[in-house]
């Protein structure tokens, strides 16, 4: 029931809302990126980290250290957190909040299967695995064949299981298949998240429908910009657009028959939200696209905390955090390969 | 009078400690260590002169990233001597003799020593678990091989004991794989096994993919495996299952091979013949015992290794900890210009000047540095910080005066007061002096064992307990007063000192409760009467003098507090504030309170009968008219008329002088041709520092000041009345206490006693000492504490309290506790 939330919202989901408000009041801040931009080492860097809550993360590291530990311990740190929430959780923001790794799942599966596609090594690949995105049975990802077999054998008893009956067929998994069922499980995935939000109701389904339609548009740009040149055809790529957002409909058909980048501008600047983003970038450009979206996503997800009484916090939250893992990743790879020129390159300041 | 009070005695804890702010050069070679016996000494609270550095931006960052470091393999130390269950023995406290360059080293060697043991140890565990593993493989896949041969050979002699462990599948699929059996396990038939060992966790989802990837042909076997294998890494026991699948087919055989790669399922050849079955299992026992020998004597070698580590790593730690606690303080310092010495800031207490000077001396001395430190006093913009000398005694009573705010510099402190006040009214509320005891008992043990257990590390509620011990122990004894004199003993009263003054009017009157007592001998010497006891008139009574007792025990603490804040302002010598502030206080809250309690002490005395309650509404409501019955003295309404005009004079006369005096004060200090009358003005503000003078008076808001004069003329005024009643909490709380404990001891262990059966009354004692002890002696005692506490923040502290200053915080070797851990 919108605008009585007030009344009730406190009795299960006040405790975690106050966990979560606090959590983010332990994000980087512009001064401790400025700190970090001027590090000359990556012991500097870790130096710098333990005076923050990361501290206790990175205290028993030995010191020749490695960009893939600091980004492996800070990413721990975002796991315990958002463990210990979902055990305080109830219904439904125990579900709300396992939504969120979704789509960290639906990675980690692709990463595995495109690795045994490659003959790589499962304990290798699963260690490059997102740990939010981890379920019991991922390692046996390896023994499918094709995409039926992934779905009998293993992902049917994963909450992915409903998102596969668009994209199950007998043929075996080659690069093309992959990417093509990472986006149909990403498409099913968001909008069964949106669903889910439209039925929780009130502010929660306000701020994430905003926030779910933006990570929708984004990806369908992604997923435009991303097949020119490919065999896709204009009605596979169209079928591969969440059927949501502020681009659907008319936007979707204007981005399936883009050809080249400007054509791609040409149809998201007629929606003003966008256009602020494509404005930032000159003609040709795609390098800086991916930073600006981040940046808009950032600004959103910091909007998601000035209202009280909803679940997007959490949403917006492990959404901030990720955004502050890769910075540190960033930084701590510019630091280690002596390209402090380019730090700012891809760093979003969160506040 | 006023001389008096000049010439009184400096008392340690009356006002905080005089500081100084002083300025050390240091010269770099024995920076380090005069550093080091600054913080032996504790007594310098240095000021960082590199706020705008980041941590890595300053000079001595590469120690402090050693130090870190070489905690770093301490902590790796103790994790790996808790592991391997060495009990550390309590070494005795030793002052670190080594120095940091050579423990860096010898750290570095012993740990490299330790990695290596541990990779030796861990590949040697590997193999054994390896073959531990095969062991049981083969024993229990044995079984299974042997029970299905057994099944057809002997038939229907199902041998119980050896298919107890298979599970159900197995015996309602038997009969349908016997004609396979009855061919044997040959390649022939197509059936073939593998067998291994998974995780207990995770044996049902790998028989679930198992049985999806083969889609269902196939037979799984289980069996619990009988010892728990330690994992080599975390040394954690994990309970094992011991499996074998039966399939056929060679693609099922990837499949099932890779989804046991996915398991982490290892996977052993079992031989299907019998003899080379029992050959295999001999080799492995051999091959199994020669690495439990190896194994043991590199875990003995291992162990011997730690516990010499073990020996010495408190040294070590403390050491560590130390060093990089003087690096840290070395970061807050400047270097000069010529970058050969280092320039220091900081408070000291002015006691401890010649300490410090000391021990820099002999920081000089003991480096053989030519040029001396030089230690220098200089002023400062910043408030000094507050410091307290306390003792075991008096540190409970500061901590709950600055729980609530650190006094201003100089401030007087209440902390001095609240050693006597705080138990005694927490004992009002408390008074039972079987309780008290109670109370003295716990106290008293925790007293005792005071050296015991200030070593150890106590849980939060034990440790705020034995923080509190000597808090408790005033309070105990106070109680047990309070108790005597309210004469409750578990709510019993007794007749310890003598007989009671009233008794029957004739022998008749068997019930004392009921019918009027006569008095008939002096009255009982000290505290209550026990014959009140249960008597009609036991409450009126007691509460009326319960009540009584608060607003006189209020009112003198509340003229404390305002008296405090004279003392405050003579001290600080601002006459304004005494003339502005603390007269009118005065008068307005004792022409109203001290003038009610003026009359409960003449009730008290005269034994008058004047309703008192009446005398102080028509004070207000009608003061002209005449009192009638109640008057208590001659005189009484026209001292009253002159009281009454008193308050209402006090009240503009607290609230309008001041801003306008101050106003005027500001205007004529700016105008230049008063600049001589300052030293006479009537604020002396000698005692700041310059520059916070002019601070002060730059921006003088006269309408904040005014606002802020009116707030604190409005709460004085409001909270006169509401702080009054305040007090009455006193008798609430006693009242409470008394009224619950005598329920307890009337209602359940009375009435248990009175029946005449064992049964109940041992639940009767039982029932009454668990009430006893958590109801009355922990809720009632917490409740009552906070309460004593109220009233002393606000009824007491709200009257001259500042409590707006910082605490001293020396560099001190010894507050650098177990924190990190």
């Amino acid at each position: 029931m919108y605008g009585f939330e007030a009344l009730t919202f406190n009795i299960h989901g006040g405790y975690l809302e106050a966990i979560v408000r606090g959590h983010r009041a332990s994000l980087l801040t512009a001064a401790d990126y400025n700190n970090l931009c001027q590090c000359e080492t990556l012991d500097d860097i870790k130096m710098h980290l333990s005076a923050t809550e990361y501290g206790p993360y990175l205290q028993n590291e030995p010191s020749p250290l490695h960009t893939t530990t600091i980004v492996e311990k800070c990413t721990l740190k975002l796991v315990d957190e958002y463990k210990n929430m979902l055990c305080q959780a109830t219904e439904p923001l125990s579900t709300f909040l396992e939504y969120i790794t979704y789509g960290h799942m639906i990675d980690n599966v692709v990463l595995i299967v495109t690795g045994t596609l490659h003959e790589r090594d499962v304990q290798e690949l699963l260690e490059k695995c997102h740990p939010l995105g981890m379920f019991d049975s991922i390692a046996t990802l390896a023994v499918a064949q094709n995409m039926r077999e992934l779905y009998r054998l293993v992902l049917v008893d994963t909450p992915l299981a409903p998102y596969f009956s668009e994209c199950i067929t007998s043929e075996d998994l080659d690069d093309m298949n992959i990417e093509i069922m990472r986006n149909t499980l990403y498409k099913a995935y968001l909008e069964d998240f949106y669903r889910f939000c439209q039925k929780l109701g009130g502010a929660t389904a306000e701020i994430m429908s905003d926030l779910l339609a933006f990570e929708a548009d984004r990806r369908a740009v992604n997923i435009t910009i991303n097949s020119i040149g490919t065999e896709l055809t204009r009605d596979d790529r169209r079928k591969l657009y969440s059927n949501f957002g502020l681009l659907y409909p008319y936007g979707h058909e204007e981005l399936a028959i883009c050809e080249d980048i400007d054509q791609v501008r040409g149809a998201m600047e007629k929606y003003p939200p966008y256009q602020s983003i494509f404005a930032k970038l000159s003609y040709g450009e795609g390098q800086m696209l991916d930073k600006a979206f981040y940046e808009e996503e950032v600004k959103r997800l910091c909007l998601a905390f000035e209202q009280q009484f909803h679940y997007a916090v959490f949403f917006a939250y492990m959404r901030l955090r990720e955004q502050e893992i890769r910075n540190l990743m960033w930084i701590s790879e510019c630091v280690a390969q002596n390209q402090k020129s380019r730090v700012h390159d891809s760093v979003v300041f969160i506040f | 009078m006023e001389e008096f009070i000049d010439n009184l005695p400096p008392m340690d804890l009356m006002r905080s400690e005089k500081m100084s702010y002083v300025q050390l050069i240091i010269p770099a070679e024995s920076a380090h260590r005069a550093i080091s016996y600054l913080g032996e000494l504790g007594l310098l609270q240095f000021h960082d002169l590199n706020v705008e550095k980041s941590p890595f931006q300053r000079t001595f960052v590469n120690q402090v990233k050693r130090c870190g470091e070489m905690s770093r393999k301490l902590r790796f130390f103790k994790d790996q001597i808790t592991k391997a269950g060495i009990v550390s023995l309590e070494h005795p406290f030793m002052q670190p003799d080594v120095e940091l360059e050579e423990l860096e080293i010898q750290l570095a060697e012993h740990e490299h020593e330790l990695i290596e043991l541990n990779t030796n140890t861990e590949r040697l565990q590997k193999t054994y678990n390896e073959l531990l593993e095969f062991r049981m493989v083969l024993d229990k896949a044995g079984r299974f091989l042997f029970s299905e041969k057994n099944h057809h050979t002997i038939g229907e002699d199902r041998e119980l004991e050896e298919s107890v462990n298979s599970n159900h599948e197995f015996i309602d699929t038997a009969s349908l794989l016997e004609k396979e059996l009855r061919s044997g396990f040959s390649e022939q038939s197509g059936v073939r096994f593998i067998s291994g060992i998974v995780c207990k966790s995770k044996v049902v989802r790998f028989e679930r993919m198992l049985f999806r990837a083969t889609r269902g042909n196939m037979l799984f076997n289980q069996a619990p495996a009988d010892e728990e294998i330690v994992d080599p890494v975390t040394f954690e026991k994990d309970a094992k299952i011991v499996f074998m699948v039966f399939f056929s087919g060679e693609q099922a055989k990837t499949k099932i091979l890779k989804i046991c790669e996915a398991f982490c399922a290892n996977c052993y050849p079992v031989p299907e013949d019998l003899t080379k079955q029992h050959q295999v299992t001999r080799e492995v026992l051999s091959r199994l015992s020669d690495l439990e020998a190896t194994l043991d004597a590199g875990i003995r070698h291992r162990n011997k290794a730690l516990s010499s580590i073990d020996y010495n790593l408190t040294k070590w730690v403390t050491l560590v900890r130390r060093e990089k606690a003087v690096y840290d303080t070395l970061n807050m310092l400047n270097f000069d210009v010529t970058k050969k010495c280092l320039v220091g800031e900081g408070w000291c207490p002015i006691f401890a000047t010649t300490k410090i000077q000391e021990a820099l001396q002999r920081a000089t001395y003991d480096s053989n540095s030519l040029v001396g430190v030089i230690f220098h006093v200089m002023d400062s913009v910043e408030s000094p910080p507050t410091y307290f000398r306390t003792n075991h005694f008096t540190n409970a009573f500061q901590e709950i005066v600055d729980a609530y705010g650190v006094a201003r510099y100089q401030e007087s402190n209440p902390a001095v007061y609240t050693v006597i006040t705080f138990p005694f009214l927490f004992a009002v509320m408390f008074g039972d002096w079987g309780h008290g005891i109670c109370l003295l008992i716990g106290s008293l043990i925790l007293i005792a064992r005071e050296s015991k257990l200030s070593k150890k590390k106590l849980g939060s509620f034990m440790e705020m307990l034995f923080g509190g011990r000597y808090v408790l122990l005033l309070m105990s004894i106070f109680s047990i007063y309070c108790g005597l004199i309210y004469n409750e003993f578990f709510s019993v009263p007794f007749h310890i000192f003598g007989g009671s003054a009233y008794r029957c009017r004739d022998a008749t009157c068997s019930n004392a409760d009921t019918v009027g007592l006569v008095k008939y001998r002096d009255p009982y010497p000290f505290g209550v009467d026990p014959s009140w006891r249960g008597s009609r008139s036991e409450l009126p009574f007691l509460n009326s003098i319960k009540m009584k007792m608060s607003i006189l025990l209020g009112v003198a603490q509340m003229n404390l507090g305002m008296f405090l804040s004279y003392f405050n302002a003579r001290f600080f010598g601002s006459s304004l504030d005494i003339r502005y502030q603390f007269i009118p206080q005065m008068i307005f809250l004792n022409s109203l309170f001290g003038y009610l309690s003026l009359l409960i002490i003449i009730k008290w005395c005269t034994g008058s009968q004047a309703d008192l309650y009446h005398v102080m509404i028509y004070m207000f409501l009608s003061p002209t008219d005449n009192i009638g019955e109640n008057e208590l003295f001659w005189g009484q309404r026209p001292l009253q008329i002159i009281l009454l005009l008193f308050a209402l004079v006090a009240v503009p006369w607290m609230l309008f002088p001041k801003p306008f005096i101050l106003k005027k004060l500001h205007t004529e200090r700016f105008q230049g041709s008063t600049y001589g009358m300052l030293g006479t003005s009537e604020i002396d503000l000698e005692v700041e520092p310059d520059s916070a003078r002019a601070q002060h008076h730059e921006d003088f808001n006269f309408s904040e000041v005014f606002v802020h004069q009116m707030i604190h003329s409005i709460e004085f005024v409001l909270g006169a009345v509401s702080n009054t009643a305040s007090y009455l909490r006193l008798w609430a709380l006693s009242l409470a206490h008394s009224e619950l404990s005598t329920v307890f001891y009337e209602k359940v262990l009375l009435l248990a006693w009175s029946y005449d059966n064992f049964i109940i009354r041992l639940v009767g004692l039982a029932v009454f000492s668990f009430a006893t002890a958590f109801i009355l002696l922990m809720m009632e005692t917490l409740s009552a504490f906070l309460h004593a506490l109220r009233l002393h923040w606000v009824e007491f502290q709200g009257k001259f309290y500042h409590g707006d200053g910082q605490k001293f915080k020396p560099f001190s070797f010894a507050s650098l506790t177990d924190d990190e851990d």
